[in-house]
């Protein structure tokens, strides 16, 4: 099946899209952790990141459904949308393995949501900015949580830095993705409406060598490319699962009024 | 942020405000909606006259994105309003600036103490210093030793953190600043 989205229409909505998105599927991969907690506090602790990050998804879904102008809204966009219509980074996806996989990808991603919002807090959007700064005061939130997580696992045992380091080595190849700037996102950040994925990677790699070297982890080395692209609506198998935990009651049950936000 | 004492209000409106004051957060029972400062500002757009109740809207923030709280606070605000005659309330989500922990009363803060919460620290930034986990100092609200310590980001809502004071050795929640 083909995407129903084509990147040259309405890149501006694609863009809010993909922000919502990553929002989105990373909040649902946390909510997978509740009740399964590796302990009492990390368990609340993967419950309120779950919900700061639908918080996020709601407000910036809300506003692509009104960028989009077909009458749609931040429920018709998570609930009622195939997997080649979702526009979330390859890494967000991928399964929570165990605690050191799942804080390996919390430490890179919100590294990497912390630089995006930082720009998107001045864009010329006004309502994306709005969006981002109350994102920010969140995410930086997470970014510490990650920090300390990567640095406490890091510097644990023989076992715990192992996991933490298998983390990093398996996600890294999802990494270049969270970089790639295509053409029409490089004319939005021109035009100071959206941040340029490549200008946020000497920050980005910056601030994880700091903890990596903290932590006594190594950072993976060589770069790879995706066959697909998120913007085409290719995705890893792991989305589709994902969606049909995510989208089950809204799918059937569709004319009981189904999930609303 | 527009407050009965920062703004000169109408006499409907101070009076909106009294009622907001009794209106108080369900997750965090010891604050009002007031205290916690979600409550930006009302307008009254229409006064009680002779035969027609009064028109309102209500400004509120949300403390974070997420929290699960949001809508329920909205509504006990709407109900408040409108248990006091303000039939149309109108309550609109106002999110830039957004909410700052700051914004809690002193008022507030000695509600939270008193509760058993340590206070979010005043003016607190999350900046740079944040991705080593530096943090100022809280302090116990049981015995109020600063000789306490993290135990967990995260506490039983998105606002709070969870701490054990050295001393008195009693474990206690910190509402975060943001």
């Amino acid at each position: 099946m083909k995407s129903i989205y084509t990147s040259d229409e309405n890149p501006f909505f694609q863009y809010v899209l993909g922000l919502g998105d990553d929002a989105l599927i990373l909040g649902q991969r946390w909510s997978e952790w509740l009740s399964k907690g590796p302990n009492l506090e990390l368990d609340i602790a993967a419950s309120n990141l779950a919900l700061d990050l639908l918080g996020q998804a709601e407000m910036l879904l809300t506003y692509a459904a009104e960028l989009e102008g077909k009458g749609r809204t931040a429920d018709g966009l998570s609930f009622l949308r195939d997997g080649q219509d979702f526009r979330n980074h390859w890494l967000v996806e991928q399964p929570n393995d165990d605690w050191g996989v799942t804080t390996a990808r919390m430490l890179m991603f919100s590294i990497y949501q912390y630089l995006r919002y930082e720009k998107l807090a001045k864009s010329s959007d006004a309502r994306l900015a709005e969006i981002a700064t109350k994102a920010l005061k969140e995410v930086s939130y997470h970014r510490r949580f990650a920090a300390e997580w990567t640095i406490r696992l890091g510097g644990g045992t023989e076992e715990s830095n192992r996991r933490v380091q298998r983390g990093f080595d398996i996600l890294w190849r999802f990494v270049p993705e969270l970089f790639e700037t295509v053409a029409w996102e490089q004319d939005l950040a021109e035009k100071g409406l959206a941040a340029a994925s490549d200008s946020l990677r000497a920050a980005w790699d910056a601030d994880l060598s700091e903890i990596l070297a903290e932590a006594d982890l190594k950072k993976p080395e060589g770069e790879s490319r995706l066959m697909g692209s998120r913007h085409n609506g290719h995705h890893s198998e792991h989305l589709g699962t994902l969606l049909c935990e995510l989208q089950y009651l809204q799918r059937t049950y569709p004319t009981a009024g189904g999930a609303v936000w | 942020m527009l407050r009965p004492q920062e703004k000169p209000c109408s006499e409907e409106e101070s009076f909106l405000w009294a009622i907001l004051a009794d209106v108080m957060d369900p997750e965090v029972p010891a604050l009002s909606v007031v205290d916690l400062g979600v409550v930006r500002a009302v307008h009254v757009t229409r006064g009680r006259t002779d035969g027609a109740n009064g028109a309102a809207t209500i400004d509120v923030s949300p403390t974070y994105s997420g929290c699960p709280a949001t809508a329920l606070i909205n509504e006990i605000i709407r109900a408040a309003a409108v248990n006091a005659g303000f039939i149309e309330t109108n309550i609109k989500t106002v999110i830039s600036p957004p909410w700052t922990s700051d914004w809690i009363s002193d008022e507030g803060r000695e509600k939270l103490r008193a509760y058993g919460i340590a206070p979010p620290v005043k003016g607190a930034k999350s900046g740079k210093g944040t991705l080593f986990g530096l943090s100022p100092a809280i302090a116990c609200p049981k015995c109020g030793s600063k000789n306490t310590e993290n135990i967990s980001e995260f506490g039983s809502t998105a606002c709070k953190a969870m701490y054990r004071c050295c001393d008195c050795l009693e474990p206690f929640e910190y509402f975060k600043c943001i």
